[in-house]
């Protein structure tokens, strides 16, 4: 084997690696924490010591999506036998269920408003974005800086005039309000990304494209925009995720029509308390589809997180 | 980085292609591309933020619509630069701005540092490393207070198993001596990734034949990471704490989901007194304009920063 | 999207003309507090959707976001609650900002006559300007901040023994303030079967409201006043009286000497999972809360007892209720005054009650049978004869959020003295008063 002097010995490729596990795995407890919490039962959660090892149930996860009453032993024994576990064990606990819980709604808005604001994002961004990547426009580097400063705003400064004039066209705690909102938050961030992507493309290709006589629509959408198409992906993500993790302008502008999750999930209760085991199964659903994404987009993580600013 | 944006930018399509084009002019198409984005940053960020400025001079409570508006002038800039509670939370912002800066580029760094020795299996533990930042803060922050909870939180149990103190005997977020780092670590634990792969970038753009030159002129390998990896790695890093600063600056999400500003005042940062007097006190002018020197202020250190960013990197 | 929103606002239009031109089966949503007496008004209810075709859904917030998403919710113009069973003090800003729809024609047609509520909740939770006869909200739900206790721990004779010993009295429900806090710095720490358990539960919480209900226990009964003159907002010597700085020191010692570690932020839910657990020999809550802890298995039934907020130099206990209102940016109105009416007749009253609604009809309340329905109705009525309660001023939150931040400073974060808390206070609220154009 040849000597390099910029490779590491074994024996120092050991020791970072087990430097850097150890900082994986102690980084992992609190999100291990989460996922485990929610298949705890109620006493299970919140028992001293905390419990590593324990019999898994998903009552967190039936009282995440039901409401319950309490009712005396003598009601509960008038009752007919439980239709379905999720009855049966809302019943162990001197409980009737009394319907569903408002999770499946937010997560829906959720599920809406961030679908909804990532296209017209990216349908808004790639447009833009060829734009500057293409042609010769007058203040393009003030424009471009522009887009990005706006990022800069503290969102609750934002929120006061948004909130205001939200009131006065009646887009408040609408779904169509935030949608336009988070679009605005995000264009900043498709344009900078896709203006890079589309920057790598050989321009070439469209350039012989137009010799061949197709006009500058045909090209942009039958040459570029599939050369584009990964980057597109991935800015996409990058809009979902930040529309989905959005906490500030959620809680202050929705309070019931259109709230998304992230302000909803803090404020689940139990009946008498707080239940961890459904706060901790409502942020296992909500956090999962973020995971899985991240490690879809691992080659392009660090190109989203720094407005493109660094391509490696 | 950036300059090679700058530099595809200026050179836009050929003239002699540009002739043969059919269709609409290039000119239009281009304005046709980016109106709408302009008009929607116009509508939602550029209008607002006027608003903003115009309302900054009033005595406007957006949930009294009934009373007179008045223009009072500078009124309310004077009160804000007056009030000691402002101050208060500057102080606490600055407090969680430096020491997240400061773990965050310690760990991040040294963790690239780390990966960068390419053991078997990096790309899997970074990826690994990586996912807590990507996470909801609101929803994570919340979590936490279930992990500082006194007696039954994991958090005091692993303390108290290393340290053999009670676990009830300290309390992360209700202390007034405890809860400014209670903050700062699950900052650090979210964002600690985002430095380190800024940092990882800028450790793997060092080509190899620097550090074989060094080793020729027998540099010792300390000397190495001092001459040749700190500076080369730093304007990377330098990009990493603009970021995150300008992120930490305006912090709200985490901190109102663990300890909502408390105890007392102590974690009361300028974004969440920000939001108090907006949204609760509803002193609409008078928020108006503390969020224009929030604004101010970020823009104006970014700048400056910027510059010296931007010197770091001629070098 | 121009023509997105323009539509999307000429399809909202339309519905809401459909709507609204059906006489029958509207969707009425009532926005409240998430906690027991909601659960019971859903119950309820299920009454007033089988006699009018109408049908009801429930807005449920918790508490501690509960101010901040509705007053977010009427200041932004929302229309998702029809119906509103606001806090006390939110009536003079839903009255003066046009929140809440003026009840005094309605009343008037409907033959529903305030004399037939008591006197005190018809003062706190219906009148705008305060005390005058235009109303704005039906009494929904009395409520004063309350206590209970482990009887069963206070008729151990072991633990009766040992409280003689230390203090030379007898264990009982505590007759004054101080009494209280020596009972609880007496079972704090103290081991009862195996257990640590601590002195009280009490109120701390920063966010909302919580910590300004707990001292405001403490600083009524030792005599505390807004204002010197009603009505003249002069407050120095009134909210920094020595006797207010001997209450909130109180409040601070109790805090200090008495709670559960790690009590820094607590408030209802806290109270009730400290006491249901078995941490706690007392607390204080709303005596909304009183019906379900009388239920609960573990910690209910004969292990229980309840007592009114003790006195000091007076008595006096801190306001809680609600009043119930109709929001005027409302589209469904006549279904949701169709749902007062239907609430406010003596039946439903009686039947809110049993459920575990407080209800403050005079019907209910004057019934020879009230006081001996449970072991807490007789305390009630007590409570209530000596309650107070917040400003009820439109900048009420404001001088919420002063109190808030004063009192937590002081107590929990060991800021500075109680006088200089109180004085902190008095230039907080000052300067609220100015803007408002009262001083």
């Amino acid at each position: 084997m040849s000597y390099s002097v910029t490779e590491p010995s074994p024996r120092q490729k050991w020791l970072a690696g087990t430097l850097v596990i150890l900082y994986a795995v102690i980084t992992m407890i609190p999100l291990l924490w989460i996922m485990m919490t929610g298949f705890k039962t109620p006493p299970d959660s919140i028992s001293y010591p905390p419990k590593v090892f324990f019999e898994p149930s998903v009552e967190g996860y039936v009282n995440l999506f039901t409401t319950r009453t309490r009712v005396s032993p003598e009601q509960l024994e008038s009752l007919p036998p439980p239709e379905n576990f999720a009855e049966e064990i809302v019943r162990n606990r001197d409980m009737v269920i009394a319907g569903p819980s408002k999770f499946a709604g937010r997560f829906l808005n959720s599920v809406i408003i961030g679908f909804g604001s990532t296209f017209l994002s990216i349908f808004l961004g790639t447009l833009a974005a060829y734009a500057f990547s293409r042609f010769r426009i007058p203040l393009a580097d003030d424009l471009l800086f522009f887009i990005l400063s706006t990022r800069m705003m503290p969102p609750i400064a934002v929120a006061i005039p948004i909130f205001l004039m939200y009131r006065k066209l009646g887009l408040s705690d609408t779904h169509l309000g935030m949608i336009l909102l988070y679009t605005a938050v995000n264009i900043s961030l498709a344009v900078w990304l896709l203006k890079g992507f589309i920057d790598e493309i050989p321009r070439e290709y469209e350039e012989a494209a137009l010799i061949d006589g197709y006009t500058r629509f045909q090209a942009f959408y039958k040459v570029v925009l599939p050369q584009a198409a990964t980057g597109i992906a991935s800015t996409a993500i990058f809009c979902l995720i930040f529309a989905w993790n959005e906490y500030a302008f959620a809680v202050l502008l929705t309070s019931g029509t259109a709230q998304t999750a992230p302000p909803f999930i803090p404020t689940i209760i139990g009946v008498g308390g707080l239940d961890w085991p459904a706060i901790a199964a409502g942020a296992t659903l909500f956090l999962l589809p973020v995971m899985i994404f991240t490690v879809m987009l691992r080659k392009h993580l660090l190109r989203g997180i720094t407005f493109g600013a660094v391509r490696k | 980085m950036s300059e090679k944006t700058i530099d595809r930018l200026a050179s836009a399509t050929p003239v002699r292609v540009a002739r043969k084009v059919k269709g609409l002019s290039d000119r239009a198409i281009a304005w046709i591309f980016v109106g709408p984005t302009i008009f929607l940053l116009l509508a939602i960020n550029i209008f607002p933020l006027l608003w903003t400025i115009n309302l900054s001079f009033t005595n406007f409570k957006a949930n009294r619509l009934n009373r007179e508006v008045k223009y009072i002038g500078l009124r309310n800039y004077e009160r804000i630069l007056g009030d000691a509670d402002v101050w208060l939370s500057m102080q606490a912002t600055a407090h969680f701005l430096f020491w997240t800066l400061f773990f965050q580029v310690l760990i991040g760094f040294t963790l690239a540092w780390l990966i960068n020795k390419k053991f078997r299996g990096n790309d899997l533990w970074t990826t690994i490393i990586v996912l807590p930042m990507m996470l909801s803060p609101a929803v994570v922050g919340n979590f936490w207070t279930f992990l500082y909870q006194p007696q039954i939180g994991l958090f005091n149990y692993i303390m108290t198993f290393f340290t053999g103190a009670d676990p009830s005997s300290f309390d992360m977020l209700g202390s007034v001596d405890l809860a400014p780092w209670a903050i700062v670590i699950v900052d650090t634990w979210m964002w600690t990734p985002f430095v380190m792969l800024i940092c990882l970038a800028g450790l793997r753009s060092i080509p190899d034949y620097i550090y074989e030159a060094a080793e020729i002129d027998r540099a010792s390998k300390l000397r190495q990471f001092f001459t040749i990896t700190v500076p080369m790695v730093l304007p990377f890093l330098m990009l990493a704490i603009l970021f995150r600063g300008i992120e930490n600056f305006k912090m709200f999400d985490l901190v109102v989901q663990l300890t909502g500003g408390g105890p007392g005042s102590i974690t009361e940062m300028a974004s969440i007194n920000l939001k108090r007097e907006a949204f609760e006190k509803w002193r609409t002018g008078y928020s108006s304009a503390f969020a224009i020197i929030l604004f101010v202020t970020v823009f104006g250190l970014a700048s400056v920063y910027v510059k010296a960013l931007n010197k770091v990197k001629e070098r | 999207m121009k023509h997105l929103k323009i539509a999307s606002v000429g399809a909202l239009s339309l519905a809401a003309a459909t709507l609204s031109t059906g006489s029958q089966a509207e969707d009425l949503t009532l926005c409240w507090a998430a906690w027991d007496p909601a659960n019971a008004l859903v119950e309820l209810s299920k009454d007033f959707e089988a006699e009018s075709g109408h049908s009801m859904n429930f807005e449920f917030v918790p508490w501690p976001n509960f101010a901040d998403r509705m007053l977010n919710e009427l200041n932004s113009g929302g229309k998702l609650c029809d119906l509103l069973i606001g806090d006390s003090q939110w009536i003079g800003g839903g009255a003066e900002n046009g929140h809440y729809v003026k009840l005094n024609d309605f009343f008037d047609k409907e033959g529903i006559s305030m004399d037939d509520f008591a006197p005190a909740t018809v003062y706190a939770y219906s009148t705008w300007p305060k005390g005058s006869p235009n109303y704005y909200a039906l009494p929904a739900m009395g409520d004063a901040n309350g206590w209970f206790y482990r009887k069963d721990w206070f008729g151990r004779d072991d633990i009766k023994a040992a409280y003689k010993e230390a203090t030379g009295e007898e264990l009982g429900e505590p007759k004054s303030q101080k009494e209280l806090l020596k009972i609880a710095q007496f079972f704090q720490g103290r081991e009862i079967d195996g257990n640590t358990v601590y002195g009280a539960a009490i109120f701390t919480e920063r966010g909302s409201e919580g910590i300004t209900m707990g001292a405001t226990s403490a600083l009524y009964p030792w005599g505390f006043k807004y204002e010197n003159t009603p009505g003249k907002y002069d407050m120095e010597g009134a909210v920094n009286s020595p006797e207010a700085v001997e209450a909130l020191e109180f409040y601070k010692e109790l805090y200090k000497t008495a709670t559960p570690p790690g009590y820094t932020n607590s408030y209802m839910g806290e109270s009730l999972d400290a006491f249901k657990s078995g941490q706690v020999a007392m607390a204080m809550n709303w005596f909304a809360f009183f019906p379900g802890l009388y239920a609960d298995p573990d910690t209910g039934g004969d292990k229980i007892d309840f007592f009114v907020n003790p006195p000091q130099n007076q008595a006096g206990s801190t306001l809680g209720g609600q009043g119930i209102s109709v929001v005027s940016y409302s589209e469904n109105k006549d279904a949701s005054l169709e749902y007062i009416k239907w609430f406010s007749d003596p039946e439903v009253q009686a039947k809110w009650w049993s459920m575990g609604g407080y209800s403050a009809h005079n019907s209910v309340l004057n019934d020879a049978s009230f006081k001996d329905s449970a072991p807490f109705a007789g305390d009630f009525l007590t409570a209530m004869e000596a309650v107070q309660d917040f400003w009820q001023e439109p900048a009420y939150a404001e001088l919420l959020l002063a109190m808030q931040k004063r009192v937590h400073d002081y107590v929990v974060a060991d800021k500075g003295t109680a006088k200089e808390a109180l004085d902190l206070l008095i230039e907080d609220w000052t300067e609220v008063f100015e803007d408002e154009g009262k001083l």
